[in-house]
């Protein structure tokens, strides 16, 4: 076991721009967003998976930030909540969130907006879900298939009802 | 998390010959199992060998009518595959009915089938384990062990196998492929693949030291109903407490694999013969020899009542 921190240098495209880093590769994507992007939109709340309060989306789909490493991120395209939207000019599932007050704390809503929006577009790639009745049918946009593929997303607050709302009005804008 | 070094790997020969280089090595693919256990320090790489560059990210047909499923096919592309939703639907179900979609997304085949158990002892690093810690003794045994294994368990260790896939896999009588450091490759039944714990709980699979999976292979499809139904304590996100896998034909025959009840997936060919004779013969088969604690002697019924729900959907 090597005695002092192993470093590595990595590329990766965040929200857009290009971003090199150094870091020690224990490093996870999540403690780089933070620490050394300084993106704290992204949050860290178990840091074990079991929360979501880390989701981002790495090319195009939802993944935990905080159980991968971020030099397995080599060239990859990131997004975090700071990429999906600003303050003057809001992601649909952002003001959505806001219209039906999909929280109180606010601590697990980026999370929870990054898995929204790739959620979405798992729905509209035909990927099923557990609740899915018909494996071979294009999924349907109910709020128990919003629910189950939530659930990687815990709220603390329990606003699950009002964010199921801004994910419906969002999914029903698209459709 | 302790210090370790990192490389990724260009072809699967070097991946192999990198783990088997350096000591205390690993594969990482999706890492989502293992990073967590490594912020533990329940695992202590020294270094990692990343394949996720390697072409293992395909499903191809294979010659006699199966499918080969590379090692890094990610979960949520293996359940939402056409050819697995048609063909395969229990490998589909049983997948679709793990983790959530975060990590179905970076979780891989072979990583799935690698997973650690998720038994509280194992993970609590001030607490005797002798998966963990071989020799510390087992403190799941008299302890709180209502998700335990009540099958094929041993004086050592009553851990579960915590994968849905795996029991799909197991019903469909799946086959791992590897590739070693000197360059043979060999194919593992599924049945061979996990193992029962005995006096070595340490080592949860039969894979050799440095030893790569390559895919999982599937035989040619077998029709039938095929139904997977986990039960757990929430609706969903959550690990089996059991989970019963099964297959059914037309003339009742079947297969049925069980989750959540022992090291590994488990399956009774011999049980099968008497599915069309329902649910209580099946699982006095199923079952024979069950060893359960008071804590999880409730698997027993449990288990009985799901499959005979689970025929009783198949019939229709």
């Amino acid at each position: 076991m090597p005695d002092h921190a192993a470093m590595s240098d990595v590329s990766m495209v965040v929200n857009g721009q290009t971003r090199k880093l150094s870091l020690d590769v224990r490093t996870t994507l999540l403690d780089a967003l933070r620490e050394h992007l300084h993106l704290t939109g992204t949050k860290k709340g178990c840091d074990h998976g079991q929360c979501g309060a880390c989701t981002v989306i790495v090319e195009g789909q939802r993944i935990n930030s905080c159980l991968t490493l971020a030099v397995m991120h080599e060239g990859d395209n990131v997004t975090t909540i700071e990429g999906l939207g600003t303050p003057a000019t809001l992601h649909p599932m952002q003001a959505a969130f806001v219209k039906h007050d999909g929280y109180q704390c606010g601590y697990c809503t980026p999370g929870q907006i990054c898995s929204a929006v790739a959620v979405l577009d798992e729905i509209k790639a035909g990927v099923p879900s557990h609740v899915s009745a018909d494996l071979l049918a294009p999924p349907t946009l109910t709020a128990m298939e919003l629910r189950e593929r939530m659930s990687g997303n815990i709220c603390r607050c329990a606003a699950y009802p009002n964010i199921i709302d801004a994910i419906s009005e969002v999914a029903g804008r698209k459709a | 998390m302790r210090s370790f070094t990192y490389e990724r790997a260009a072809s699967p020969a070097e991946a192999v010959a990198a783990v088997a280089r350096a000591e205390g090595a690993r594969f990482i693919a999706g890492g989502t199992n293992l990073l967590d256990l490594m912020k533990l320090e329940i695992e202590t790489p020294a270094h990692l060998v990343d394949v996720n560059g390697l072409a293992f990210d395909k499903t191809e047909a294979t010659a006699d009518g199966g499918l080969r499923v590379g090692a890094l096919v990610r979960n949520t592309d293996l359940a939402a595959d056409q050819r697995v939703r048609r063909d395969y639907p229990l490998l589909s179900r049983a997948l679709l009915a793990g983790a959530s979609g975060q990590l179905r997304n970076k979780a891989t085949t072979a990583g799935n089938l690698l997973q650690r158990t998720r038994c509280p002892y194992f993970y609590d690093t001030n607490q005797p384990c002798n998966k963990r810690q071989p020799g510390s003794g087992c403190s799941a045994i008299g302890g709180f062990s209502r998700n335990h294994a009540i099958l094929g368990t041993s004086d050592a260790c009553i851990a579960t196998h915590p994968s849905d896939m795996a029991v799909a896999m197991r019903a469909l009588d799946a086959t791992v492929e590897t590739l070693r450091a000197d360059g043979r490759t060999r194919s593992i039944p599924i049945a061979e693949f996990h193992r029962l714990p005995g006096d070595s709980p340490q080592i949860d699979t039969t894979l050799l030291p440095g030893e790569l999976i390559t895919a999982v292979t599937l035989p040619k499809p077998v029709g039938g109903t095929q139904i997977y139904r986990k039960v757990r304590d929430r609706a969903s996100y959550a690990f089996a407490v059991i989970s019963v896998g099964a297959i059914v034909q037309r003339d009742g025959s079947g297969r049925v694999a069980l989750g959540g009840v022992a090291h590994k997936p488990w399956r009774v060919e011999a049980a099968e013969t008497a599915l069309p004779r329902g649910a209580k013969a099946a699982a006095a088969l199923l079952l024979a020899g069950a060893n359960p604690t008071p804590q999880n002697a409730f698997k027993l019924p449990l288990i009985e009542r799901t499959l005979g729900a689970v025929l009783s959907e198949a019939r229709g």
